[in-house]
């Protein structure tokens, strides 16, 4: 009689590029469409023109390095870039802007390092900075989230403001923009007003919630929920995300105590603009992130130390894109002069 | 021409081009070429120095020793320099301010010590003049493509500022591209001139491995199919 012999793991996980990919994917769902149900069309459009020319460009670049096409264009993780754009963006940038970004993330930043794998830098992170430092007017193009404003901005205006710069009634953008709670808090302690006078402010004072700002809350809220799912179905590291909110939390935590007029709270930095899809999206690529454990730690700290400097002293409303950059830039360093002891070897040499 | 002076000619321009080959003098070509006209000048500026101190290393490459010959060809190298400053200082005065520093970098400029070292301190003084201003007008080619580049994307104009060089006569030479051009500020900033370079450097290599493949086809038509090892 033949018994079929089998070595250990006995369960092992099907886990490859493609699923990890696909469940980031979902994960990102709910957030995404919180974004669309608070700043309406244009994220949407966003997304659509994100995703077209990541995926397009994508296709074309691994045309030219004669490399299987569909294989890759089918893993996701162009579509996860593209998200991760449309959702930085400002829902009324116009179409080349983004066109732009997506390419530069696509091509340059990803496709001209070697492709998925060997890319140095988050793409969509990339992508956004070209088009940040290039194009400051353009991106504070942001509308007022619904709860701020009674109803979404109808889909010809959006439409024609994305495509051709101006209202459907030929009238200026600047009659439907709005600044975010975070660039709006930091000009007005920029003028020397306290944050409790601007909470409270008439025309300002919509934009803020009691967490942190109209819509922005929840938007984060739901990215930190399917995060947490995306930590317990092991799709990533639990490290990152929480090294990089408990150093957030801390450093915030301590200027807010010790001058709590002109220095958000933690909690105001925890659910503000991109912080929690920084946390659980964007800092935990497998790629451009730290591979070993205590790298992952100092990785995500270091994220949060910076976002934290810039959000209050730099020049930018959100620093995201750049702590993760270059924090990026360190991860060679880090995973270098981490490595875990291998056992049964001294741990000084 | 004689085949060697031929060989210089082609060296300088494209197979040993100083920016696209041997990536020398890199400082002052991604930071100067942010427009066509300051890549001109300083371009201009780089040529009469490789000319100049490539031919007065050929003219007295027997008498120099070679234990004391680099802070030789650093002393006529930087002489060079400063009186190219000085007359730029004397008539042309607003691009001396635009170009500024780099001016003096020239002395820096690796290509020129390179040059002098490499070529002008073992070949006669015709073909060292010719090599320096060989080399001198690919380097200016390459710094005017991606300065033309850079201004191009980055503000939408090309020739702007003309007059620097050219006096008030240039003052209409200004291109505009469209009134309401955005500008792509990264093309101005550093990272524009490092991302225009290696474009510049992947075009000329796609060229090279596109006409060597065209020699090939050329020579062997007919080969036998080999059987893979």
């Amino acid at each position: 009689m033949l018994f079929r012999k089998a070595s250990a793991p006995f369960i092992n996980a099907q886990a490859n590029v493609h699923s990890i990919m696909y469940q980031v994917l979902y994960a990102l769902i709910p957030g995404t469409l919180a974004a669309i149900y608070f700043f309406g069309w244009g994220v949407l459009i966003n997304l659509v023109i994100a995703a077209s020319i990541c995926l397009l460009s994508e296709a074309l670049v691994l045309k030219l390095r004669a490399r299987p096409v569909s294989t890759s264009l089918k893993d996701g993780s162009a579509l996860i870039t593209a998200c991760l754009l449309a959702l930085a963006l400002p829902p009324l940038v116009p179409w080349w802007l983004t066109v732009i970004a997506s390419i530069f993330a696509i091509v340059i930043a990803k496709q001209l390092y070697g492709g998925l794998g060997f890319n140095l830098f988050n793409p969509a992170m990339v992508g956004y900075i070209v088009v940040m430092i290039s194009f400051p007017r353009e991106m504070t193009f942001w509308t007022a989230p619904l709860g701020a404003v009674d109803s979404w901005l109808s889909f010809g205006d959006t439409f024609s403001i994305i495509f051709h710069g101006v209202l459907a009634d030929q009238s200026s953008i600047d009659s439907v923009t709005m600044a975010t709670p975070m660039d709006t808090l930091k000009t007005q302690i920029g003028l020397e007003n306290d944050i409790e006078s601007t909470r409270n402010h008439e025309v300002y004072g919509a934009l803020f919630s009691n967490i942190s700002g109209t819509g922005w809350q929840w938007i984060n809220i739901l990215f930190l929920l399917s995060g947490l799912w995306m930590i317990k179905q092991k799709v990533i590291d639990w490290r990152i995300p929480v090294s990089f909110l408990l150093s957030l939390l801390l450093i915030s935590n301590f200027f807010a105590v010790s001058d709590y007029a002109s220095y958000p709270s933690a909690v105001f930095h925890l659910f503000s603009g991109g912080t929690m899809l920084c946390a659980f999206f964007i800092a935990t690529d497998p790629i451009s992130a730290c591979t070993t454990p205590k790298g992952r730690w100092i990785y995500g700290a270091g994220i949060g130390v910076l976002v934290y400097t810039i959000r209050n002293w730099g020049g930018y409303p959100d620093g995201i894109a750049f702590a993760v950059v270059l924090m990026n830039m360190a991860v060679p360093l880090l995973d270098y002069y981490t490595q875990p002891r291998i056992y049964g070897k001294n741990e000084v040499e | 021409m004689t085949s060697e002076q031929q060989t210089i000619v082609k060296n300088g321009l494209w197979k040993n081009n100083v920016a696209l080959v041997q990536l020398l003098g890199l400082c002052p070509l991604l930071a100067v070429t942010s427009t066509f006209i300051n890549g001109l000048g300083l371009g201009i500026a780089t040529l009469i120095t490789l000319v100049l101190s490539n031919t007065f290393v050929s003219i007295i490459r027997h008498w120099t020793r070679p234990e004391v010959r680099i802070p030789i060809f650093v002393l006529i190298i930087a002489s060079i320099v400063t009186a190219i400053e000085l007359a730029m200082n004397a008539w042309f005065y607003e691009l001396f301010l635009v170009l500024g520093i780099f001016i003096p970098l020239i002395v820096t400029n690796c290509s020129i010590l390179a040059r002098a070292e490499a070529f002008a301190a073992r070949n006669n003084v015709l073909d060292s003049a010719l090599d320096g201003f060989m080399m001198g007008m690919g380097f200016i080619l390459v710094l005017i493509t991606l300065g033309g580049m850079r201004e191009l994307l980055g503000q939408g104009t090309l020739f702007a500022d003309a007059h620097l060089m050219f006096g008030s006569a240039a003052e209409g030479m200004e291109l505009t591209l469209s009134d309401d051009y955005p500008g792509f500020l990264l093309a101005i900033l550093p990272p524009g001139a490092f991302i225009g370079l290696g474009f510049l450097i992947a075009i000329k290599n796609a060229v090279d491995r596109y006409q060597s493949k065209k020699v090939v086809r050329v020579a062997a038509p007919v080969k036998p199919a080999e059987s893979p090892a």
